[in-house]
Parts: structure tokens; sequence; C-alpha cells
């Protein structure tokens, strides 16, 4: 078993595009993660710096509106706000838009998916109003720019995002020692919720080697990390819980509070063999199957470990492993992933997208999303998307699907390819006779696309 | 795909309606149902202002809160008890109330407390914790998680909200009626075709076209519209309002079968503006549920149905600005059925001077709205105190029974 341009595409990158020709070596897809970002270029999306200025503003008008209930002017304060409420939504539906629009162009797959992967690992989301568009601009600027880098620096760039600090109530602990709290009574106290994901979910895994005391140890080191008035990240010293911390058996800190004493802990973290078998298993899981071979994860996890987690070279562990190429198509397509390969084997055209209304664009392509299974940047919890298949194949959300796959390509792209024609372009040698059958024996085109989509081969990778 | 032991477990966890219909596993006689009652959990997602649907116009501060949300029987409320009168919104359900099978349990909260998010609020409710973050599984699934005889059929959550009370290890089933397959005869035999050798997917295939032709034999199917689209695009849309009626129906055909609890949402209930309007077209939704509920129930299961509608909190206890209200502490949730012990609005009422109120603002909690869950789990489900204490709303304490049940 061995490289596939094809299986590459579809398992590694965006999937078959009639359009742009899939990657000839594992060596061109690593050396093309590690060039320029064209896509991020080309379809930009706003930097988590820029968008989260967005959070004051919408606190601001809220708050005059409050300020000015039952008074002269309220009518105003009101309109402003739902109008700065809308230009939030509309601009996180143009986010998304230019998302599915790099899947569509991009020659350099590997790194939309392993945004998705590690975005989906740093699960932050905004949980109320002010926050609620922030997860794009979060994936664009907090996790993208390290896809390529070491984990340690991506896991210390999520730690201390602003968002991740808000979605965690990491910028509400302050340790019960703190001057903070004792200044202040209704600073909650410690709160673990940061400290015990960063274990159980970013670094070590759930079965990984720590205990209650850990968590607790780490929440006190964690202590100062919070956010400004201007929603930016600061290391607050007052908030810190005073002493040492001893996590996993080593001591952090003890003088002056300091930031440092708290990254160290994180690098220490990252580089623990735990997380590399975590990370590992996370990634094979991901990329090929619900059952890893486990020969592929301990492959992956050694060169984890041994290059400090360098994530390029991880990714190479994977690709130069014969596992990878097993032909069968095995996972099935998250709603996201879904949707956007299917855009991709369409050729959807820049323009069409551009020229849809927000509220359209939603409609067609992420509201679907929902009954699907996935809402979308507002998963259950902070460990993100399932990686199970029968997670996503249910009757409900296999039933969305369908749905999606039957009437929206006619909407999006005119006229529609034949269905002979996409069957190829969609699946390449992955189109199996049953494909083929489907694709001549529809009554309509749209039928003929819908049932290509729909076809267990387009929907596994 | 391979088929494991693991894959099969993990997608009957996840649709155990699946299981019956499903080629890959040697048909089984069902054992029969754990319990013979029923209850169906309607959240009320938004936060419904207590104070406006079950109005304490016997309290001498109330008035006075209220600038134009008035209450009252002058204001055209239906006095319940001389202390209490329901919202006109709710008056379908006035019958019910004479009957004694409608009841109201006033200011109850979960454990939940002055952050006001309605993502935190709900996730607190559906986990059914004392604080966020101690549980990824809902307390209805814990419920099944520890009663022998259960099956994935045993409970239903309906409708596209995502359900967490019922999500868990314990397989359940779910279904939104009209959000089925109408496809085209040839389409549908086609996608039977490509799915056939993918066990997975054939198997999810089927049972959403047996889901699809029992809501069609109930009448929810989603008609053609006359727009070049058809039905079919309609069906890609999240639901709007009028799904209610449906889900109603739709819980009470399953809830006539093997199903013993039924889970599912009503929206709507944020009302921070012209709260008069908003709050009435929510009561209706609301009321329509409960008798369609009893409707499709017909006689004899209704009168072993509990429904309790819960919300993640109240409302300020004052008007604002702007005809509604804003996100508060201690709400009430509703009773209904044959199976309850109703005409009666049970909790203790705290009062609405400055001083009775939570943080100066809102209605203050006297009990915790879990307790009266956990006894309705007791006396639907024959749930024991101590895995209810325990499992199902970890650390509460049940104290003594409130008599909700017939």
């Amino acid at each position: 078993m061995q490289f596939d341009g094809d299986l590459a595409e579809i398992r590694f990158g965006a999937g078959l595009s009639p359009a742009v020709a899939p990657p000839e070596s594992a060596a061109e897809m690593l050396s093309r993660l590690q060039g320029p970002d064209e896509m991020a270029q080309q379809f930009p999306v706003s930097r988590f710096e820029d968008a989260v200025t967005g959070a004051a503003a919408f606190r601001r008008l809220r708050r005059q509106r409050r300020q000015l209930d039952g008074k002269p002017g309220y009518e105003a304060a009101d309109k402003a706000y739902r109008e700065f409420r809308r230009a939030q939504n509309h601009d996180r539906y143009g986010w998304h838009g230019q998302r599915l629009l790099r899947h569509v162009r991009t020659r350099d797959g590997l790194r939309e998916r392993l945004v998705l992967f590690w975005a989906d690992h740093f699960t932050a989301q905004g949980k109320s109003g002010p926050t609620r568009v922030l997860a794009a601009p979060y994936a664009e600027s907090v996790i993208r720019p390290h896809v390529s880098g070491r984990f340690e620096d991506m896991l210390i760039a999520a730690a201390t995002s602003p968002l991740m600090l808000m979605y965690l109530d990491q910028n509400l602990s302050a340790g019960p020692g703190s001057r903070a709290a004792a200044r202040r009574k209704r600073l909650s106290g410690l709160n673990e919720n940061l400290a015990r994901e960063v274990l159980e979910l970013h670094t070590l895994g759930v079965d990984g080697p720590y205990s209650q005391a850990d968590v607790r140890q780490l929440a006190e080191l964690f202590t100062g990390l919070t956010v400004s008035r201007e929603d930016a990240f600061v290391f607050h010293p007052g908030m810190a819980e005073p002493g040492p911390e001893t996590v996993l058996g080593k001591t952090y800190g003890g003088g002056k509070p300091e930031l440092e004493q708290v990254l160290s802990a994180l690098r220490d973290l990252a580089r623990h063999p735990a997380t590399a078998q975590h990370i590992a298993r996370k990634l094979v899981v991901h990329f090929l199957s619900d059952t890893p071979d486990p020969a592929l994860v301990s492959h992956v996890a050694a060169r984890f470990q041994d290059s400090g987690g360098d994530l390029v070279q991880v990714y190479a562990a994977l690709l130069e492993h014969p596992a990878a190429w097993e032909p069968q198509l095995r996972n099935v397509k998250p709603p996201f992933d879904y949707v956007a390969s299917a855009c991709r084997a369409l050729a959807l055209p820049e323009t069409r997208v551009a020229g849809l209304r927000p509220g359209q664009l939603n409609r067609l392509l992420l509201a679907p999303l929902t009954p699907m299974g996935q809402r979308w940047e507002f998963s259950g919890g902070p460990d993100g998307w399932p990686e199970e298949d029968a997670a996503w194949v249910t009757p409900q959300a296999l039933a969305a699907r369908l749905r999606w796959a039957m009437a929206a390509p006619r909407r999006l792209v005119q006229p529609l390819p034949d269905p002979r024609g996409f069957a190829a372009a969609a699946l390449g040698g992955f189109a199996n006779e049953r494909v083929m059958f489907a694709a001549r024996a529809a009554e309509t085109e749209a039928e003929g696309v819908g049932l290509i989509l729909a076809s267990p081969a387009f929907q596994r990778r | 795909m391979q088929l494991t032991r693991r894959s099969l477990l993990a997608r009957s966890a996840l649709l155990g309606c699946s299981l019956a219909a499903s080629p890959l596993v040697t048909p089984v006689s069902f054992a029969a149902a754990p319990w013979d009652t029923r209850l169906v959990v309607i959240i009320l997602r938004g936060g419904m202002d207590a104070l406006d649907v079950v109005q304490p116009y016997g309290d001498p501060q109330f008035a006075g809160l209220r600038r134009t949300l008035s209450g009252g029987p002058a204001a055209g409320a239906a006095d319940l008890d001389g202390f209490y009168a329901l919202h006109p919104g709710l008056a379908p359900l006035l019958p019910l109330w004479r009957k004694g099978e409608l009841g109201f349990v006033h200011a109850v909260s979960t454990p939940y407390r002055d952050r006001r998010s309605h993502f935190d609020g709900q996730d607190l409710l559906e986990a059914g914790t004392a604080g966020l973050g101690e549980a990824r599984d809902g307390w209805l699934n814990r419920l099944l998680q520890q009663t022998p005889g259960t099956d994935a059929r045993t409970a239903f959550a309906i409708g596209q909200e995502r359900m967490l009370l019922l999500e868990g290890a314990a397989p359940v089933s779910q279904w939104a009626p009209g959000a089925g397959l109408a496809m085209s005869p040839q389409a549908e035999r086609l996608a039977a075709l490509l799915m056939e050798d993918d066990p997975l997917f054939h198997a999810a295939l089927n049972d959403a076209l047996e889901l699809t032709r029992q809501d069609m034999s109930l009448g929810l199917e989603e008609g053609e519209d006359g727009s070049p689209d058809g039905g079919t695009m309609g069906m890609m849309r999240a639901p709007k309002g009028e799904a209610h009626a449906a889900i109603a129906a739709y819980a009470a055909g399953q809830l006539r079968g093997d199903s013993r609890i039924a889970a599912f949402s009503i929206n709507g209930w944020d009302t921070h503006y012209r709260q008069a309007g908003g709050l009435k077209a929510a009561l209706g939704r609301l009321a329509e549920t409960v008798l369609e509920l009893q409707r499709g129930l017909g006689p004899q299961i209704w009168g072993k149905t509990a429904v309790a509608a819960v919300t993640e909190f109240g409302r300020t206890v004052r008007e604002n600005g702007t005809g509604g209200t804003d996100h508060g502490t201690g709400g009430a949730m509703l009773l209904a059925g044959g199976a309850v012990r109703g005409g009666r609005v049970l909790g203790r009422w705290p009062g609405l001077a400055e001083a009775d109120l939570y943080d100066r603002r809102d209605l203050m909690p006297t009990a915790d709205v879990r307790r009266y869950l956990a006894w309705l789990l007791h006396g639907l489900a024959g749930a024991q105190k101590s895995g209810l204490e325990g499992g199902v709303f970890p650390g509460l304490a049940m104290e003594e029974d409130p008599g909700l049940l017939l």
C-alpha cells in the first residue's frame, strides 16, 4: 500500500475537484503545508485581534441600550444594538463562505484539514452575545499559524487565547490566597475548568497519568491568566495564588507569580510522552479510522516524542506509513467537511458565493449543518465534535445529508454537471459500479448529483 | 466497513431505534417496557417569565413591579386560587386545571446562579448536576442507565434541537417529525442500492425511510409548496415555531407504542422586548402542545401520563423599559397529565418585597427544581431515592414527598 493521489486528496485533503489536480506525492503535500498560506491570502477571514474588538462594542451598545431603558433615545440605542448584532452575524456567514471557498480552491488541502482538526482539538467558543461570533477568527489567528509549527506553541497560543480563557472560565479564576480574592468577595475563587481540560483534552488525555491533585495544582498555577477590559490576554499577578505549585511531580513558581512559570508547565505537558500518545492516536483516528492501527499510532507517537512535537515531522510519519494508504475508505466526513467537499466537487464558483446574500448563504451552506448534527462553531462542549462514524450516520442526520445533497447543488451551480461525469470528478477511481449505475439511472440531473453525493463512497474518506 | 463490537455498541448507543430494523442484528423480541406510566419533559428554552405565567396577583408588591405587564383577574387572567392567576395564553388549559390535571410549582430553579447565561443555564438544567461541567451526560439518560429493562425505544428525543438531558451512554432514539426523506421512488431505490453494501449507512437509511413513512401516516410529511424546490429545500431549514404540534403528535404516537419517555423543546421564551406579544405566542404553543399530547395519547394513556415543562431560569421581577423582562433566577414549572395531582400551585412563595428578592432583582428560588423532577421519576419510573440522589441528580436532597402524582 502506497501513496495514491486521489486517495491523498480524499483522505488527507479537501476531496477531489474537477478544477484542481490532486497532489503527486506526500513530499508535495508537506512542502505546500510549509509554503505560503495561499488560501488565507485569497479568502481572508478577520483576525482574532480585530474581531475581538467587536465584543467591547457589543457590550457598549448593549449597556447604552439598557441605560436608556424607558428614556428618550431608547429607540435609537435599540436600533444601533440590533444592527450591530445583525452585522456580526453577517460577518460570521461571510467567514463561513470564505472558509468553504478555501476548501473548494486549495492545492494545500491538508492545511485546511489540519486547521479543522486542531481548532476542534482546542475547541473554544463564545458563550454569550459579545463573543459568540469569534470561533472563526480564533481558528484563523490562534490555530492556523501553528498547524505546521510546534505543538507546544499551539498549546500556549490556545491556552492563553482570550476566547479560551473566557470559554473555560479561566478569566474569573483567582487564587484563594491572592490579593484579588482578598479584596473582592464576588470573585468566584479558583476555577479548575481550563486546568482540567488542558490535562484531559489538550495534552495527556483522559487516561493520562494525572490526578485530581494535579488538576488543582495546575488550576492554582493558571491563576493570573485572564483578559483585559479590551478582551486582550493579560497575566494579572494580583489574581495569582501565591506559593509554588507541583504538577506531575515538578514544582513551578514559588517566588513572584510570573507568566513564564505557566508557560514552562505548558511546555512540559506538551512534551510529555502521554501527550505524544494522545495526539498521535487522535490524529490517526481522525484521518484513518475509529479503530486505529496500534503500530501506526506508535510510529506517529514516537516521531512526536523524538521531534519534540514538530508537527510537520508528525504528519510526515503519518503519511509515510503504509497503513495510511489502505484503499478502503473508512471515516465518515463530518457535516462541514461533507458540505465543503461537495462544493469542491461541484467547483462552486467564487462569484456564486460572493453573490449570495448573507441570509441565503446561511440557509444554503451553514444552517443545513445543524440537522446533520453539527451546529457549526457550537459543539456541545470543550471536547469538540465526535470522531465516531456512528455519531454522524443517524437516521435523522443522514436524512438531512440526503436532503441537502438533493436540493442544494442546483441552487449553487448552474447548469449542474452531467451525473456521469460528476461521478468521475467527485470520486475518481472510487466511483464504484453502484455509483455509476445510480448516476445513469437517476431520473433528473439533480437526483443524479444528489445520489452521488449521498453515496457512502463520497461520504467516507 | 469493519463491524466491530465497539462500533456496534457505539452505534446502538446513539440510535438504538435502528436495532430492530437493522439487518445486522438477529431479530430479538424487545422486553416489555420497564414501566407503564408515561413521562414527557419539555424544555422551555429562553427563560420563561414565571411571574407573568402564574401571576401572584395576591402579593401586594406584584402590581407595582409590572407597569405594562399588569396581571391578575382584572387584566383578563383566570383566577386559580385567590392568590395566583393564570395568563390568558394558557386559558385553553383551564379545563385541565379544573379536572386536577394541571398544576404548577412556583419559585423553583436549578442551582445555577448569577451569570444568567442561557447557554450555561440550559446545560445545567439538562445535566441535572449541582454545578457546570460535572457531567457530560443528561439526567434522563442517567435514569435509563440505572434502570434495568430499558432499551433504545424507552426514551425518545424529538425535534432537531439537541436534547442534552437524554444524551449519554444509555441508548435512546431521536427523530424530528417532518424532517424525513421526500424522495422520488426511483431516487429512494437508488439510494438504497448505493448504501446496500455499507451496513452503517444501510441501516440508518432504512430507519430514516421507515420513520418518514410513520410521519406520513401521521400526516406530518412536508407538503409540496409550489416553489421550484418543492418541499425538499424547506426541510433543510431549521424548524420554525409551528413544529410544536407535529412534535407533540409524534411524541404521543411513540408513547402509545413502546416509548415511556419523550423529551423535546419549545423555544421563544426570551422576552426582553414586548413580552405581551411574545409570551402569549409561546404560551399558545405550550397549550397546544399539552392538548395535542392529551388528544394523541387518548384517555387511557393520558391517565397515566405526567408532563413536566421546565426552563433554565426565571426573569427579573421588574419589567424593563421595553415592555419585557431580563434574565433572572427563580422560575416555575408546569405539570400536566392524568397522572398528576393538579389543580394546585405548589412551592413556597418567597414574596416580592425588595428584601425577599434574589440579588434584589429576581424571584428568590425556594426549592431546587430537580427535587420535583426526582419525585416524578420516583413515582413514574419507580426509581429509588438512593439512585436519584446519588446518580441521576448527584448530591440532591429530595426531602419529603411533595405528592405530585395521584
